[in-house]
């Protein structure tokens, strides 16, 4: 019987085939998705050991440990006194100093602009070079020499090859001071990473360094090795009872471990992120399988019959159907393996391409990876089960009948009833998953999964009633304007619904999720140009390059030396953790912020900003409900420092909860400097005299031309910017979202040729009667037009009602409902060119056909 | 079927005064190649008659089928000349035939061949839709009437009977008022009395519209309708007859099998 089965396979490999495609990208996603991860994971799992290899322990300052939106605060920096201390305790063999900043330093590209590391760290190191200290250093010198005194610096590999920056040349970098130039006296690598991604260093000698980072007479982290026979834990207990309780001591390992907890998170996120698509994927690929399986089964019911009448039992050809889906499965999943060992590669320059690329080393197959690529097998074995059931249905007799076709499951009637149970099951889960208050955000997202999945299968197994209306609808055009072959083709997809309408689900899923992500995000642009709208009114906005990144204070002073800047108002801004909550604390300037930023107040006015003083705080009003703060309350505010401040709430205010521009609790400007070592800008804003023009644009320019990471934007280019980068990030789901619209476009390739194979006989009398060539392609063009169209009437409507449906659930955050009715259209064409592109294969089969053999098929 | 001798007639499409609607010259048709060519015709020429209805007949693997598909263009002979309504088949390319068939050619099938989500209405006019062409009233209710299916127009296949079935299928050849109708084994997948209706229907298409009919059967009943009956066996017409009744034509049956 499995020979059989088999054998019918071997004797069908290009529906075979076809439909393990269907499987082979969803398991490549996942595969290639694990694989880049864990690349990814390496590399920097490698940066963090190989620097601390050498260290048994390592002393820094002990702050207040906060973390906020994925930020984490400076750890502070301990006195270079301290250095002596340590090389003093007992068993310290060695020790050095270091300096270490994660931000400030920018290295400038050959036209002066600072390199925009796309959030990654731009790193400033000092580092004692000393033969002696060898083994603290992380670096591997590849060229050149390390650098000495105030004019020489060694950058990453990485930043040279990409500016061709070569030993020798001279450079300009940015720090905490103005940018300067340097000599480039050598490159060097992080031991052995071969990319730092976007990462950029530089590196300097120790008294240059503290210069530059604003760091005199401080060490970011002190570095020690214990004599031979002490161990990593003896040294820590060692130098924690010889050193003050304000510094912290750990070991090595414990610091390369804390560090890389840090960053797996970041990369657990991507990776969910991607496994997500190759999910979707993977259930559209099931979706495709089912279907095709499904038809195959319905036009092998001859052959079914006979093989019961001649003593096949139903059990046997249960068996016979799985073990095709079986053989489906693994030969998918194999090639689906190995492919997403090479579309690891194609997510890597797509990460590139949108510069967020990251740290990587040669790539790493854990052995994981191979294990899920058996849920290709799974997944297409589950689909296999309904067609194998229905296989076995197939009564002995319809071997001798004309036309006998599959029987109806017995479940056939209720279906209906069942998918509108589905739906409604679905859609509860949904709601409860998104306004459910008290839901960790792991449950929560589950739960949106499984009803979204849910509510498409729901849709799906309603879909076959809607598509008589549908397809008359949608195939009108066809009727009205392509001949006798277009009404013909929407006959065709009007044949059998069912059919039809699992092969439109599957490209209904891929275009309700882009349709999704569209509408929201277009809400979300709008709500965040309403929001700066209605705090802004500053002519010119300070950002740093990146735009989130906060810049150097220095800039703002050198904002107002330009003769053009009528009105100079700086935000500073950092974590701190105020009532217990981290969040970001603002230093705004009473004197001038009020013409840069519009307060709605709550409680107070504008008069209170000037009444701040060195413990007036002004808080955001849901963060004021939140912790029953009025005014006069008293407010608690630790910063990274560890120090505490006690904050007396002078006014409240309501900030648009889309994006406020301010942290949740200002102070003064005056006040923030006093608790921050190295305070920076998050914002400046800039009035001009009359109108924003050219000129005073190039002259604001001209007065930061010292500080390249400082950019100058008028409000409106300022948000035009946001957009732009916010589409960046729409293009990468839209182009891990086409991955699954890919897969359903084998699924219509795939129900058009096993249409075409039905209908061989009905073709040859069409042609016989006269329909040429180039009609028959017509036809199955059409009918692959109008299923395609099917599924973005069904899709489209589908990714509204989850738009609408988050936009409630977010209505905390006012995210608007906006429908983008332009990109649309331009879904609803991609469906179009989707059904053209899926006709192709097909259609020339058909209009192939030699009439008199098609003719005399049976 | 009574009324159809009084309804007035309507003249075919092609030039009246040429006499031969499809003519073959030494057709030689051999399938495969070497050792195992099949030779299904060796060599036959043969006049189709206009207003005349033409029926082969022979014994399965006699090369009627193969003739019919070639009289009719569907397929191309291996050597000699066909000329269908004065145009030489030759090297035609596929949609210059196609469009040859379109306009002077209507098929009736063994198994009807009717398109299940069409309409019996549809079905008959999607020769003419292929076209472009639009039916012309008075002709086509005319046409829907003597093929009997006035008042079933709108049923589709499924709710239909294997002889109205074919009724609509005789509709649909007649339709566009071909030079030549080819009809394979017409009566093949009916019963005997519906098959005798279908053979009236034909028989009476040729007599009312004057319309030539080319007609494969290995039913001696169905050939006795026709005015001329031509014998083939192996590959080649062994027997041209004009009318003959049902008793002639076993005994040439007889004759050719045993010959």
């Amino acid at each position: 019987m499995i020979r059989v089965a088999l054998r019918g396979l071997a004797g069908r490999k290009f529906r075979a085939v076809l439909t393990a495609l269907a499987i082979v990208l969803g398991v490549a996603m996942v595969s290639g998705t694990y694989v880049l991860t864990d690349t990814i994971d390496k590399a920097f799992t490698t940066i963090f050991e190989e620097s601390y290899a050498g260290t048994d322990a390592i002393v820094t300052g002990k702050g207040a440990d906060i973390t906020f939106q994925g930020a984490s605060a400076e750890t502070p920096p301990v006195p270079v006194s301290l250095l002596q201390t340590v090389r003093g305790v007992e068993g310290v063999e060695l020790a050095t100093g270091s300096i270490v900043d994660a931000l400030a330093t920018k290295i400038l590209d050959d036209e002066g602009k600072a390199i925009d590391t796309a959030g990654a760290p731009s790193l400033g190191f000092g580092i004692d070079v000393s033969p002696e200290l060898a083994r603290f250093n992380p670096l591997n010198l590849l060229e050149g020499r390390w650098p000495r005194g105030a004019s020489e610096v060694v950058i990453d590999e990485g930043t040279a090859g990409r500016q061709d920056y070569r030993v020798g040349d001279r450079i300009g970098i940015a720090t905490l001071q103005p940018a300067r130039q340097f000599e480039l006296v050598g490159i060097a690598s992080y031991g052995s990473v071969q990319s730092l991604g976007t990462a950029t260093f530089a590196v300097f000698d120790i008294p240059t360094a503290q210069d530059l980072l604003d760091r005199e007479g401080q060490f970011d982290a002190i570095s020690a090795a214990a004599r031979p026979g002490v161990a990593p834990e003896e040294l820590v207990a060692q130098l924690k009872a010889a050193l003050p309780s304000t510094v912290a001591v750990q070991t090595g390992t414990q610091q390369a471990q804390d560090d890389s907890d840090e960053i797996s998170e970041f990369t657990k996120f991507i990776r969910y992120f991607l496994l997500a698509f190759g999910g979707i994927a993977l259930f559209v690929g099931a979706f495709v399988i089912f279907n095709t399986l499904s038809i195959t089964v319905a036009q092998r019911t001859r052959e079914f019959a006979t093989l019961r009448t001649i003593g096949a039992s139903r059990r046997q050809l249960l068996g016979s159907v799985i073990v095709e889906a079986l053989v489906i499965g693994v030969l998918a999943s194999v090639s689906g393996l190995f492919l997403g060992f090479a579309l690891a590669r194609g997510l890597q320059a797509l990460f590139v391409a949108l510069e967020l690329d990251l740290p990587t080393t040669s790539a790493v197959y854990a052995p994981r990876t191979i294990v899920v690529a058996l849920l290709g097998i799974v997944v297409t074995l589950l689909a296999g089960v309904f067609p194998a059931v229905r296989a076995t249905r197939v009564p002995p007799i319809a071997a001798v009948r004309e036309g006998a076709t599959l029987p109806h499951g017995r479940l056939a009637p209720y279906v209906p009833y069942i998918a509108a149970v589905t739906v409604a099951i679905a859609v509860g889960l949904l709601a409860w998953a998104m306004f459910a208050g008290d839901l960790g955000t792991g449950p929560r997202l589950l739960g949106i999964a499984v009803g979204v999945l849910g509510l498409f299968v729901g849709v799906a197994m309603l879909s076959p009633k809607a598509v008589p209306p549908v397809a008359r609808l949608v195939g009108y055009p066809s009727a009205r304007w392509g001949g006798a072959a277009g009404a013909l083709a929407r006959g065709n997809a009007l044949r059998n619904p069912g059919r039809t309408a699992s092969t439109a689900a599957a490209l209904m899923i891929g275009l309700a999720l882009v349709t999704f992500i569209a509408v929201l995000s277009a809400g979300m642009k709008a709500s965040n140009r309403d929001a700066i709208e209605s705090q802004v009114i500053a002519d010119y906005v300070v950002t740093s390059q990146s735009g989130f990144q906060p810049f150097v204070a220095a800039a703002g002073d050198a904002a107002r030396s330009a003769p053009e800047a009528q009105l100079v108002s700086d935000v500073r801004s950092d974590l701190a953790r105020a009532a217990g909550e981290s969040s970001y604390l603002t230093g705004i300037e009473a004197g001038s912020i009020t013409a840069a930023y519009r307060f709605h107040w709550h409680r107070g006015s504008d008069a209170v900003l000037g009444q701040l003083g060195r413990d007036g705080a002004i808080v955001a009003k849901d963060f004021a409900e939140k912790h029953d703060l009025e005014l006069g309350s008293p407010l608690q505010v630790l910063v990274p420092s560890g120090e505490r401040r006690e904050l007396v709430v002078r006014g409240v205010y309501e900030p648009p909860p889309f994006y406020p521009i301010l942290g949740t609790v200002s102070v003064a400007k005056s006040t923030f400097d006093d608790l921050y070592e190295r305070p920076r800008n998050q914002f400046t804003f800039v009035n001009v005299p009359g109108d924003p023009s050219p000129e005073a644009q190039a002259g604001l320019e001209r007065a930061l031309a010292d500080f390249p990471d400082a950019k100058v934007q008028t409000r409106a280019a300022w948000i035009d910017q946001q957009d732009a980068d916010f589409n960046q990030f729409l293009i990468m789901l839209y182009v891990l979202l086409a991955l699954s619209v890919i897969v359903s476009l084998f699924g219509m390739v795939n129900t058009l040729v096993l249409s075409v194979f039905e209908r061989t006989r009905e073709l040859g009398m069409l042609r016989a009667v006269g329909m040429t060539r180039r009609q028959v392609r017509r036809m199955i063009r059409h009918e692959s037009v109008i299923t395609a169209l099917i599924g973005a009437a069904l899709g489209l409507p589908l990714g509204i009602f989850l738009a609408v449906l988050v936009t409630r659930a977010l209505s905390q955050f006012d995210v608007q409902f906006s429908l983008p009715v332009d990109l649309l259209i331009v879904f609803a064409v991609v469906a179009v060119i989707a059904g053209v592109l899926a006709a192709i294969a097909p259609a020339r089969r058909a209009s192939r056909l030699r009439i008199l053999e098609a003719l005399q098929y049976e | 079927m009574e009324d159809l001798a009084t309804t007035a007639t309507q003249p075919a499409r092609t030039d009246p005064d040429d006499a031969v609607v499809v003519s073959a010259r030494d057709v030689t048709r051999v399938y495969g190649e070497g050792e195992t060519a099949v030779h299904a015709l060796r060599g036959v020429t043969l006049d189709v008659e206009r207003g005349k209805l033409t029926a082969i007949m022979g014994p399965s693997g006699s090369g009627k089928s193969t003739l019919m598909h070639i009289l009719a263009a569907l397929d191309r002979p291996t050597t000699g000349i066909v000329t269908i309504a004065g145009t030489q088949l030759g090297e035609l390319g596929d949609t210059a035939v196609t469009k040859l068939r379109r306009q002077h050619i209507g098929f009736v099938f063994q198994f009807f061949n009717l398109l299940p989500m069409l309409t019996a209405e549809e079905n008959v006019v999607l020769p003419l839709r292929l076209a472009g062409e639009k039916p012309e009233q008075p002709f086509f209710d005319d046409l829907m009437e003597k093929v009997g299916l006035q008042d079933r127009r709108s049923h589709r296949p499924s709710e239909l009977s294997g002889g109205q079935q074919q009724r609509v299928a005789i509709a649909r050849a007649l339709v566009t008022r071909p030079t030549v109708v080819f009809a394979d084994e017409p009566t093949g997948n009916l019963d005997s009395k519906t098959g005798g209706e279908i053979l009236e229907l034909l028989r009476a298409s040729v007599h009312d519209y004057g319309q030539t009919l080319v007609m494969v059967t290995h039913e001696a009943r169905a050939a006795a309708q026709a005015d001329r009956v031509l014998f083939l066996a192996d590959g080649e017409i062994v027997k041209d007859l004009g009318r003959a009744d049902e008793q002639e034509l076993l005994a040439a049956v007889q004759e050719t099998i045993l010959a």
